[in-house]
C-alpha cells in the first residue's frame, strides 16, 4: 500500500469529495492549519473557484450560512480552524444545526461538516487549545469524528461529507506530518466502527485523535517492561462503537482512558461511566482517566506539558492499574 | 391602499388575514382552557405585512420565520388543523408534536427552519440564498424577523456576508413596536438599538433598505414585489422594515383578546373596550383592509361577511381536528435525532 503524509491524505480527500459531489462547497481555507504545507490548499481553491469560499471573520454568520445552505440542499464543509473558535458559532451549531432534524419532526436535514483543530498545539495558551468534543457530545444531533492516522482522516472525511447529519470533524495539528499507509480505492470509513490499533492482553488504552499515536508510542515502551497494552480508537464518538471498546475491556479487564478534554465531564468521563455501568464486575482495577487537568491551558511550555495527558502520565496510569 | 391586484387575489389576501386573526383568537381561548403549555406569540396586528409580503413569493422560494410564526405559516399555505395540532403537541402536528409553537416548520412549503432564537434564522436564510445562487435556481430566500433580532450579532454578520456575496435574500424586519410598550419606555420602538432608524444597520453594510407602513397591505405588497424582482435580477440582498402598532392584547405576559374580531368593527368599534378602541379604529390591519375593499367598491359587505363565515368554519374544523388528534406515542421522543 502507498504511504502518504497525513496532510496529503487529507488534501486528497478534500479534492475527492469536491469532485464526487457538486453539492459540496468549502468555506474557509485553513484545513491544513498553519502548517508549512498550508499553501497546497490553494490548488483546490483554484480548481473549484465557485465552490470554495473565503468568508470574513464571522464564525456565527458563516457557520449559520453553511447550516442554511445545507438545509437548502448543499453539503457544505466549513473550516473553523482552531477548535476554540467554534464557541463563536455555538448558537448555530448546537441550537440550530443539532436540533433541526428533531424539532422539525424529521423534515429538515442539515448535512453540514464543521472542521476544527482541537487540543494542545504547543503555545496555543488558553484561547487556542480547546477540545470541545465533550461539550458537543452533550448536544444530541451532532455526529463527531476524530481521525488519528492518514488512512482515517481520508476515510472519515469522505463519510462526513456523505452524512445526512451535521458532523463535527475534530482534527489535530500534531498529526499533520505523520506518515502512514493509505489505500488507493475509495476507502470511506463508516462512522460507528472503532478500531483496535494495537492488540494487547494486559490493559486497554482508549484514546482518540493525536492521543492514539501517543498511546501507541507509550505501548511500545511498556512492552519492553513486559506490559502488553491494547490501544482502541473509537474513531467516532457519535455514533459510538461501544461494543468494540467493551470487548477489549472484557479481555484485558483493565482500562485507562486517555483524553485531551479537561478531565471533568470530558470524553473520558463519559466513557468511564459507560464502562463502569456495563462491566464493573469485569474489572480487576479501577478505571483510570488521563486527561487535561482542570485548569485553563497555560502558555509556558513546561506548564502546558504538565497539565496535558503526557506520555509519562499515561505510563504511570497503566502501571498503576496493572501493578 | 389596496395592492394592485385583481379582485380574486384581494379576496384571497382578505381570507388569509381573517384566517390568521380567527386562528390566533381561538388559540388564545385554547390556552386559557389549559390545552397547551408554555408561553407563545401571536401574529394579531401584523396580518397585512405577512399576508401581502408572502403573496409575492413563488412556489419554490424559501421562507424562514421565528417564534412569531403562525401567521407566516398560514399565509404560506399551512393547513390550520395540522398547525394547531402541532401547537397543542399532538401526533398530527407538522412536526409530530416535537416542535410546538416555537418551531413549527413545513419543509414542503419551503419553510426549512423556524427558530425561537430571535436572530437564529438570519444566517440560515442567508445560507439558503447561497444554495439557491449556487444552483442558479432563481429561488429567493425571505427572512421574517422582529425588530429585537437586530440586537443579536447574527444579524450584522449575516448582512455583511449577504452583501459581500450579493445573495438573493430579503430581510423583512417586522417592527411591531412603532409606538410600542414594552422594552424602551417612551421610545418610538420596542427594541433597544443605537442604530436608529433600524434601516441604518443594513445600510452600513450597503444593503438597500426602506421603511414601509406594515398596516398597509398595498404598501407592503408594492415594496416586497419590487424588492424581490430586484433580488431575482441578481442585485443582491435587500432590507425592508415594516412598521406595525402592537396589538393591545399582547400587552401582558400572555395574550388576551380585548374584543373578538367581527367584520362590523371595521365601521363601528363601539363594542370594544374604550381603552383599546383607538387601536381597532386606526391600527388594525384587517379592519383597514376591509374598509378599503368596500370603500373602493370592489367588494360588498355581504361578500366580506361570507369570507369571514367560511374562515370561522375552517378554524372551527381545525380546532376539532387538533383536539381529536392523539398525543404522540412515547417512542416518538426517541426518534428523529439523526437522519
Amino acid at each position: 500500500m502507498r504511504e502518504l503524509a497525513y496532510y496529503e491524505a487529507k488534501l486528497e480527500a478534500l479534492g475527492e469529495i469536491l469532485a464526487a459531489d457538486e453539492r459540496v462547497h468549502l468555506f474557509g481555507g485553513s484545513f491544513l492549519g498553519l502548517s508549512p504545507h498550508r499553501g497546497l490548499f490553494q490548488k483546490i481553491a483554484l480548481a473549484y473557484p465557485e465552490r470554495v469560499a473565503f468568508p470574513p471573520i464571522s464564525e456565527l454568520g458563516f457557520c449559520g450560512l453553511a447550516v442554511g445552505a445545507a438545509m437548502a440542499g448543499l453539503r457544505p464543509v466549513v473550516d473553523l480552524s482552531t477548535a476554540s473558535f467554534i464557541f463563536e458559532a455555538w448558537p448555530q451549531v448546537v441550537n440550530e444545526a443539532a436540533n433541526a432534524f428533531y424539532m422539525s419532526g424529521g423534515q429538515t436535514r442539515a448535512p453540514v461538516v464543521f472542521h476544527i483543530f482541537h487540543g494542545l498545539r504547543g503555545g496555543g495558551a488558553a484561547q487556542h487549545s480547546h477540545s470541545p468534543q465533550a461539550m458537543l457530545w452533550n448536544a444530541p444531533g451532532l455526529e463527531i469524528a476524530l481521525p488519528s492516522s492518514p488512512r482515517d482522516v481520508r476515510g472519515l472525511l469522505k463519510t462526513a461529507a456523505r452524512s445526512d447529519n451535521p458532523t463535527i470533524f475534530v482534527d489535530h495539528v500534531q498529526l499533520l506530518e505523520m506518515l502512514g499507509p493509505v489505500p488507493e480505492d475509495d476507502a470511506a470509513i463508516p462512522f460507528g466502527v472503532a478500531e483496535v490499533k494495537r492488540a494487547g492482553s494486559d490493559v486497554t488504552l482508549i484514546a482518540t485523535s493525536y492521543l492514539v499515536q501517543r498511546c501507541l508510542a507509550v505501548a511500545e515502551r511498556l512492552a519492553r517492561e513486559g506490559i502488553q497494552a491494547e490501544v482502541v480508537d473509537p474513531r467516532t464518538l457519535v455514533p459510538l462503537d461501544f461494543h468494540t471498546l467493551m470487548a477489549s475491556v472484557e479481555k484485558t479487564r483493565r482500562v485507562v482512558i486517555v483524553d485531551e478534554c479537561h478531565q471533568s465531564c470530558g470524553v473520558a468521563a463519559e466513557l468511564a461511566a459507560r464502562i463502569g455501568e456495563a462491566g464493573f464486575d469485569k474489572l480487576k482495577a479501577p478505571i483510570r482517566r488521563v486527561a487535561t487537568l482542570d485548569v485553563p491551558v497555560p502558555y509556558s511550555q513546561r506548564l502546558e506539558e504538565f497539565i496535558g495527558p503526557s506520555d509519562s502520565r499515561i505510563s504511570e496510569a497503566v502501571r498503576a492499574v496493572v501493578g | 391602499m389596496l395592492p394592485k391586484l385583481p379582485k380574486e387575489n384581494l379576496l384571497e389576501i382578505l381570507r388569509k388575514m381573517l384566517l390568521i386573526r380567527h386562528f390566533e383568537e381561538s388559540l388564545i381561548g385554547l390556552f386559557d382552557k389549559g390545552l397547551f403549555r408554555g408561553h407563545y406569540h401571536v401574529y394579531i396586528g401584523q396580518e397585512a405585512t405577512g399576508v401581502a409580503a408572502l403573496s409575492c413569493l413563488g412556489g419554490g422560494d424559501y421562507m424562514f420565520t421565528t417564534h412569531r410564526n403562525h401567521g407566516h405559516l398560514l399565509a404560506r399555505g399551512a393547513e390550520p388543523g395540522r398547525l394547531l395540532a402541532e401547537i397543542l403537541g399532538r401526533k398530527d402536528g407538522y412536526n409530530k408534536g416535537k416542535g410546538g409553537s416555537f418551531h413549527t416548520n413545513i419543509s414542503s412549503l419551503g419553510i426549512l427552519q423556524t427558530s425561537a432564537v430571535v436572530a437564529g434564522i438570519i444566517p440560515l436564510s442567508t445560507g439558503a440564498a447561497y444554495a439557491a445562487r449556487a444552483r442558479k435556481s432563481g429561488q429567493v430566500s425571505v427572512c421574517l424577523f422582529g425588530d429585537g433580532a437586530l440586537e443579536e450579532g447574527a444579524a450584522p454578520e449575516s448582512f455583511n456576508l449577504a452583501s459581500l456575496w450579493k445573495l438573493p435574500v430579503l430581510f423583512l424586519c417586522e417592527n411591531n413596536g412603532k409606538y410600542g410598550v414594552g422594552r424602551a419606555v417612551a421610545a418610538a420602538q420596542s427594541s433597544t438599538m443605537a442604530a436608529y432608524p433600524l434601516t441604518d444597520l443594513p445600510k452600513a453594510y450597503k444593503i438597500p433598505a426602506e421603511q414601509v407602513d406594515g398596516l398597509d397591505a398595498g404598501a407592503v405588497h408594492a415594496a416586497v414585489s419590487e424588492a424581490l424582482s430586484r433580488i431575482r435580477r441578481g442585485e443582491g440582498p435587500r432590507f425592508i422594515e415594516a412598521q406595525t402598532v402592537r396589538w393591545p392584547g399582547s400587552e401582558s405576559n400572555w395574550p388576551v383578546v380585548p374584543v373578538p374580531t367581527e367584520v362590523a368593527l371595521a365601521w363601528d368599534v363601539g363594542t370594544a373596550p374604550e381603552k383599546v378602541r383607538g387601536w381597532y379604529r386606526e391600527c388594525d390591519p384587517a379592519l383597514i383592509f376591509i374598509r378599503e375593499l368596500v370603500e373602493e367598491k370592489q367588494v360588498t359587505r355581504e361578500e366580506i361577511s361570507q369570507v369571514d363565515k367560511n374562515v370561522r368554519g375552517q378554524v372551527a374544523q381545525a380546532v376539532d381536528f387538533a383536539l381529536k388528534s392523539p398525543y404522540p406515542d412515547l417512542e416518538e421522543a426517541l426518534k428523529d435525532v439523526f437522519a
